[in-house]
């Protein structure tokens, strides 16, 4: 049953991280990798990590795809520009690249395939819940948690630095 | 747990569908007549003189950043809301800690103008 | 499990969510969206003194105006579909549909009514009651962002892309208020399923309006800005922008935009009854008082039970046209903001007072224990 719906979300992930590569506009590639967001926030769902999933939706496709627009625009890249198509000079730095991540998959699709996968561990009903995450995130990893506000407040301090220092 | 989710799945595809019914039924129903000057995007009644796609102030850059931050402190705020009750004493600390911190953090924002709109 | 055998049980869930999504759906797109378009106009033409929507007639017959709503629907899917020169003609078709969507799926967690026990059956009058309620209400709102920003960077049109620029900043601003805000009733009802909140609140005394106060202006108003109603609709400030980021739309798809922010406002009057205004409960009186009023000997529970649950659905549509009203009037007693304000509103004053409000809001809930 859990199969019956995983193939089919993870040939809409797929499907759409395709369109993400062969876009040729930049915002249709990232309509379509907010798309392909909502196909990954599925397969948590599958996997019982229903907290995870709505963070999925939020955190990345509603918050860091904002900004991925934000930039698109800000550095104006239109869907017929020059500057978006390969050009000569970077298309052999293009294949090395591409052949380099084939190489880096077929590596990992070779150990898959040689693991055995046993039949789905049982998971309690209460797990990946919004209770569940929270209890232990508040009490046996408090300090991961207070260390991302650390983190956070680094990012305000850079974010600021970098946008509000006069270049003239 | 998986079918609580089938009633989203459901409303989903509804909801795409009226949406896509919606927009080829316009697409279909209307009437084509365009000729060159028509077609032009509306500029108040000039051809277009500038391109729209110019760049753009970095303020707005500013805000997206600042927002998925803000965006990450509240989602984890959400989790300990519910378990508040629950942790007692111990989780008022350490949310009150975390807050300090981003606290200071938005201080800074605010001193050097970040929230300013000008 | 046997993959195309299916119990009973759930072929009765099945249709039970099937006519949950029916109702919200007919309440939504079929009443509210239509019906709101003649509202509007009619409350503005009574608030300005004019006599407002009046034209369309059928043999002589206006029916105050709401025939308009027919013509309205007629012209809309008459009108040419116009795509400006230059502009991305897939993005521009695809951005009412992201608009839109989002705005009818926000239903799938908001709860409409109570529990019910039915010949047998209990009933949950909400489509899916997913532990993460609120915050699947707040990502798929959250989705709702890119329809604008792709309509106006589509369309090749000044007035689009600047509106878009303006609703993105305003709205994601507005993102973030809007979840601090509520975490204060949260932190109260210790859940985030909205059914449980409502169901919290059975009480009077116990109302989120009572325990939030602040929490409830706040989101209130964080939710008119992500609405981007006057007075904060700068994204389409018709005297600057023409019409912000729909410029270039026409027809059907227009109505699109239309349709996702009326949807929208019935989405926000409905959780803030949730949330802040007991729900479905009437004041003073218990569920249960409503069953046992009505389970007369022939009546038997179960009709009892259904009677309480049209009376509740009654009493929280009514709640929600209340503050559907409370929208309404805001919109047309405020001028606009200027987009300076709107941005300072957000980022220095409803952000570090909710702030506050959470830190004040557990130190009285620990100081109470």
């Amino acid at each position: 049953m859990e199969l019956l719906i995983f193939y089919p979300l993870a040939a809409f992930t797929v499907l759409l991280a395709l369109g993400v590569v062969f876009n040729n506009s930049p915002i249709g590639s990232a309509v379509s990798l907010i798309a392909m967001m909502l196909g990954l926030s599925g397969i948590f769902i599958v996997l019982h990590a229903h907290f995870l999933a709505v963070l999925q939706i939020i955190i990345y496709a509603g918050a860091i795809m904002v900004l991925f627009m934000f930039v698109i625009m800000l550095l104006n890249l239109k869907g017929d520009d020059k500057a978006w198509k390969i050009r000569e000079r970077n298309l052999y730095l293009s294949i090395m690249t591409g052949v380099m991540v084939l190489l880096a998959l077929y590596k990992m699709i070779d150990k898959v395939l040689d693991t055995t996968f046993g039949e789905g561990a049982d998971v309690p009903d209460t797990f990946g819940t919004t209770v569940a995450v929270g209890t232990s995130l508040f009490t046996e990893y408090v300090l991961p948690f207070e260390i991302a506000s650390i983190l956070l407040l680094a990012a305000m301090v850079g974010a600021v630095v970098l946008a509000k220092t006069k270049v003239d | 747990m998986l079918e609580q989710y089938l009633g989203v799945a459901i409303l989903m595809a509804i909801s795409c569908a009226i949406a896509i019914g919606m927009v080829t039924a316009t697409t279909l129903l209307g009437p084509k007549r365009s000729f060159p000057d028509k077609d032009e995007p509306f500029e108040c009644g000039e051809s277009q003189i500038v391109s729209p796609y110019q760049r753009f102030s970095v303020k707005f850059y500013l805000v997206a950043v600042l927002f998925i931050l803000f965006d990450i402190e509240a989602v984890f705020l959400f989790p300990w809301a519910v378990l508040y009750q629950r942790l007692g004493w111990f989780g008022l600390i350490e949310m009150i800690v975390f807050l300090l911190i981003l606290g200071v953090g938005l201080m800074y924002v605010w001193v050097r103008g970040g929230l300013d709109w000008e | 499990m046997d993959l195309f055998s299916f119990t009973d049980e759930f072929l009765i869930d099945l249709g039970l969510t099937l006519l949950k999504i029916g109702f919200i759906l007919a309440v939504t797109v079929g009443f509210f969206a239509p019906v709101l378009t003649w509202v509007e106009r009619k409350q503005s033409a009574i608030m300005q003194d004019r006599i407002g929507a009046n034209r369309a007639d059928i043999m002589g017959f206006t029916a105050l105006g709401l025939f308009h709503i027919i013509a309205d629907a007629l012209k809309m899917f008459a009108k040419e579909d116009f795509i400006p020169q230059g502009a991305n003609r897939l993005l521009h078709t695809l951005s009412p549909i992201i608009a839109l969507v989002p705005a009818l799926l926000t239903f799938a967690v908001v709860p409409f009514g109570g529990k019910y026990e039915l010949w047998g059956h209990q009933v949950n009058l909400v489509i899916s009651d997913l532990d993460v309620g609120l915050l699947f209400v707040f990502a798929i709102a959250s989705l709702a962002t890119y329809g604008y920003v792709v309509a106006g960077w589509s369309s090749n049109n000044n007035w689009s892309l600047l509106g878009s620029m303006r609703t993105a900043s305003q709205m994601i601003s507005y993102e973030v208020t809007m979840g601090l805000t509520i975490i204060g009733v949260l932190m109260v009802y210790g859940t985030m399923q909205l059914d449980e909140i409502g169901a919290a609140q059975e009480n009077f005394w116990r109302w989120g309006i009572f325990l939030q106060p602040v929490g409830f202006l706040m989101f209130l108003t964080a939710s008119i800005a992500e609405n981007k109603r006057i007075p904060f609709d700068n994204p389409e400030a018709e005297s600057e922008l023409v019409a912000g980021y729909f410029t270039e739309y026409s027809g059907l798809k227009f109505g699109m935009f239309f349709m996702a922010e009326f949807i929208e406002m019935v989405t926000i009057g409905a959780i803030v009854t949730i949330l802040f205004f007991g729900g479905w409960h009437i004041p003073f009186i218990e569920t249960q008082d409503i069953i046992d009023t009505f389970n007369f000997s022939w009546l038997g529970p179960s009709i009892a039970n259904l009677i309480t649950m049209g009376i509740q659905v009654g009493v929280f549509f009514a709640k929600v046209c209340f503050f559907i009203f409370i929208q309404m009037t805001i919109r047309w007693t405020l001028p606009r903001f200027r987009y300076d304000q709107i941005m300072k509103l957000g980022w220095k004053i409803l952000l570090p007072l909710s702030l506050v409000n959470i830190v004040v809001t557990g130190i009285v809930i620990m100081l109470l224990k």
